[in-house]
């Protein structure tokens, strides 16, 4: 590795690790961050590396959520009984079973819906295109919409997380514990990809987004990259949502589980923002995007969404290259491709 | 539960019925779709807002004290400027670009869309009374509202009158004309910039008839938009580009399929079911697709 990005790395570990110190009125915030840090990173695996747009690793994102709340309810209490009981607390966590509960929880969270990928991508990665949009599109709400109807989580009405075991320390430790899940989820993450994209599943999820047909013409077997290429994000995506049920403390199918016009779209465009296709663009796109929904979101008081809508047509219709594909095009030398002067001013002439 | 259905056919005549009237209405908001994807290569998500926004105009002619069946006419001369005013603000960039591009900057429409109306009018589940009755068959066993037929109706004469109006107009074969190539419809002087966005603009006209019809015959909700727009594109890839008896049949079918998961699963899993099938249907495709080594382009 070199010098410099040792100083970038350690820099970045040191920051995050001391921030909940330092802000501490922020720590929820940052904690949010890493999540949308783990999202769109786990969607640019689709979305850039594969050239598969992706509109339905929300899927995941709910499945981990409502599959960790149950599990940590399950594993103790009557789940039914819960949902019934609704906001008034029947039933206690003590803090064994806390703790025991949330890492059974966020396992399974990121284990079933990466067999679900499995599962459901044979299928499904075999459209292309804007098809594979469509239908992840489809299969994302219609998820919302089948969670909306199952009694045993709640239905419309939406699940509660087991709240904060009271012996052991206020919501000061509360925040903490989560702060440090998401913060070494989203290390995590970003080593895990950074290694995946440098051996030949790298490549071969770059081939399949160059040329498909040719890929396989060459003798790779595209579907199965696929399909653990998703497994993958699958994993990382429940683990996230698990963590994000625990934060919200309340989970509700279209709004906050299966939320497709916030969180599954917020992926997209964090990923597009920071440049698809490159390792650091979405963890940048994502810092671009919260610190600018944190921060300008209170001005447009109830405008939010209409502001949302506005930017994602202003980023995908006159920013689609993101800010790492503009840096790219302003200094190609850092990028580590050699640039031909002549060749450069032909470009220029011909433009 | 499927016992239910044969034990009960008076049940399942009501369905059929309510679902062909239903398809109808659906076929009219997919042939716009069509339209557009085959002339303009785009795949429109905020075709569903665009009906909800046709539907409220209908709505507010209702509250003025005209009669809601009136926007029919009104709802497509406005819907179809602002068809023309979208597409020169954003479609218009996204035209020659990828689908997906297309895909997004719409989806951001749609959302915007659907927060402007719950702004502007309100959150709350309207409908315009129509007061055209009901019309009783089989001793009232089955009844059919008025309103529905009158929708029909007016689906089938849009339709029709489209059809006629694309093979004789000088615009309608222009349109034509950009849909097979339009490189070469520009180099026998057709301006293709105008043939866009008077395609978007008609889509955006037939959504507007579709939805004052959906005012009088169902209810309108700023954020039920998109199960029009999903029901649209599968209608459309069930039928193909282009194929506009296909369009009318897999329509009425997509109708019927609707009215009988309504009964048979419960109402609360309706929506899910429309698009549990688009993926079902979708997948099905890919299969049999795949094994002449083929996939959906």
């Amino acid at each position: 590795m070199k010098k410099s990005n040792l100083i970038l790395y350690g820099t970045i570990l040191i920051l995050g690790l001391v921030a909940p110190f330092i802000f501490p009125g922020f720590k929820l915030q940052i904690s949010f961050l890493w999540i949308l840090i783990v999202l769109a990173m786990t969607w640019d695996v689709q979305g850039g590396q594969m050239g598969y747009n992706t509109f339905g690793n929300i899927l995941f994102f709910g499945v981990g959520m409502y599959l960790c709340a149950s599990v940590q309810i399950g594993m103790f209490f009557p789940l039914a009984e819960w949902t019934e009981a609704g906001g008034e607390k029947t039933f206690v966590h003590t803090a064994p079973q806390y703790f025991q509960g949330i890492v059974f929880g966020l396992l399974l969270a990121g284990i079933i819906p990466a067999i679900i990928a499995g599962l459901i991508g044979y299928g499904i990665l075999g459209l292309r295109g804007h098809y594979f949009a469509i239908c992840t599109l489809g299969l994302g709400i219609a998820a919302g919409e089948i969670a909306g109807g199952i009694e045993l989580i709640g239905a419309g009405q939406g699940m509660t997380t087991p709240p904060w075991p009271k012996n052991i320390g206020g919501t000061e430790l509360r925040s903490q514990f989560f702060y440090y899940i998401c913060f070494g989820l989203v290390i995590f993450t970003f080593l895990f990809l950074q290694w995946a994209y440098k051996t030949r599943f790298g490549l071969v999820l770059n081939a399949i987004r160059d040329n498909e047909d040719k890929a396989e013409a060459m003798g790779i077997y595209t579907m199965r990259y696929k399909i653990i290429g998703w497994m993958v994000s699958a994993f990382f995506v429940g683990i996230a949502g698990g963590l994000m049920g625990n934060m919200v403390g309340y989970i509700e199918p279209v709004e906050v589980a299966f939320a497709g016009p916030t969180f599954g779209v917020f992926m997209v465009l964090m990923a597009i923002l920071g440049g698809k296709g490159t390792l650091w663009g979405p963890v940048i796109g994502a810092t671009v995007f919260h610190l600018f929904k944190e921060g300008f979101w209170t001005f447009f008081l109830g405008w939010q969404y209409v502001a949302l809508g506005v930017l994602i047509v202003v980023i995908v219709v006159f920013f689609p290259e993101g800010i790492m594909g503009w840096l790219r095009e302003k200094y190609p030398e850092k990028f580590g491709e050699v640039v031909d002067e002549a060749d450069r001013k032909a470009q220029v002439e011909l433009k | 539960m499927d016992l239910l259905i044969f034990q009960a056919p008076i049940l399942m005549v009501q369905a059929s019925l309510d679902g062909i009237l239903l398809g109808i209405l659906f076929a009219l908001i997919a042939y716009g779709m069509a339209l557009q994807w085959g002339v303009m290569n785009i795949i429109n998500i905020a075709q569903g807002e665009l009906v909800i926004v046709g539907g409220y105009i209908a709505y507010f002619m209702y509250k003025a004290g005209v009669h809601p069946g009136f926007g029919i006419i009104v709802s497509p001369i406005i819907m179809y400027f602002v068809g023309w005013g979208l597409y020169k603000l954003v479609i218009n960039k996204v035209v020659d670009r990828d689908l997906f591009i297309s895909i997004l900057a719409t989806f951001g429409i749609s959302i915007l869309t659907q927060q402007l109306m719950n702004f502007i009018f309100g959150s709350d589940v309207v409908v315009a009374q129509s007061n055209f009755g009901t019309t009783m068959f089989f001793d009232g066993m089955v009844t059919l509202p008025n309103a529905k037929i009158f929708a029909a109706i007016v689906s089938i004469a849009f339709a029709i009158g489209l059809v006629i109006y694309m093979r004789k107009s000088k615009l309608g074969r222009a349109i034509r004309a950009t849909a097979q190539n339009a490189r070469a419809a520009k180099i026998m002087g057709v301006n293709t910039e105008k043939v866009y966005a008077a395609t978007f603009g008609i889509n955006a006209a037939l959504c507007g008839v579709a939805g004052s019809l959906i005012a009088i015959t169902f209810t309108l909700h700023p954020y039920v938009g998109l199960p029009y727009t999903v029901r649209s594109f599968m209608i459309v890839i069930i039928a193909g580009l282009g194929n506009l008896p296909g369009v009318a049949i897999s329509g009425m079918g997509l109708g019927v399929f609707e009215e009988f998961a309504d009964y048979i699963l419960g109402t609360e899993f309706r929506i899910g079911s429309v698009f549990m099938l688009l993926v079902l249907i979708l997948v099905y495709r890919r299969f049999k697709l795949s094994r002449k080594r083929e996939y959906l382009k």
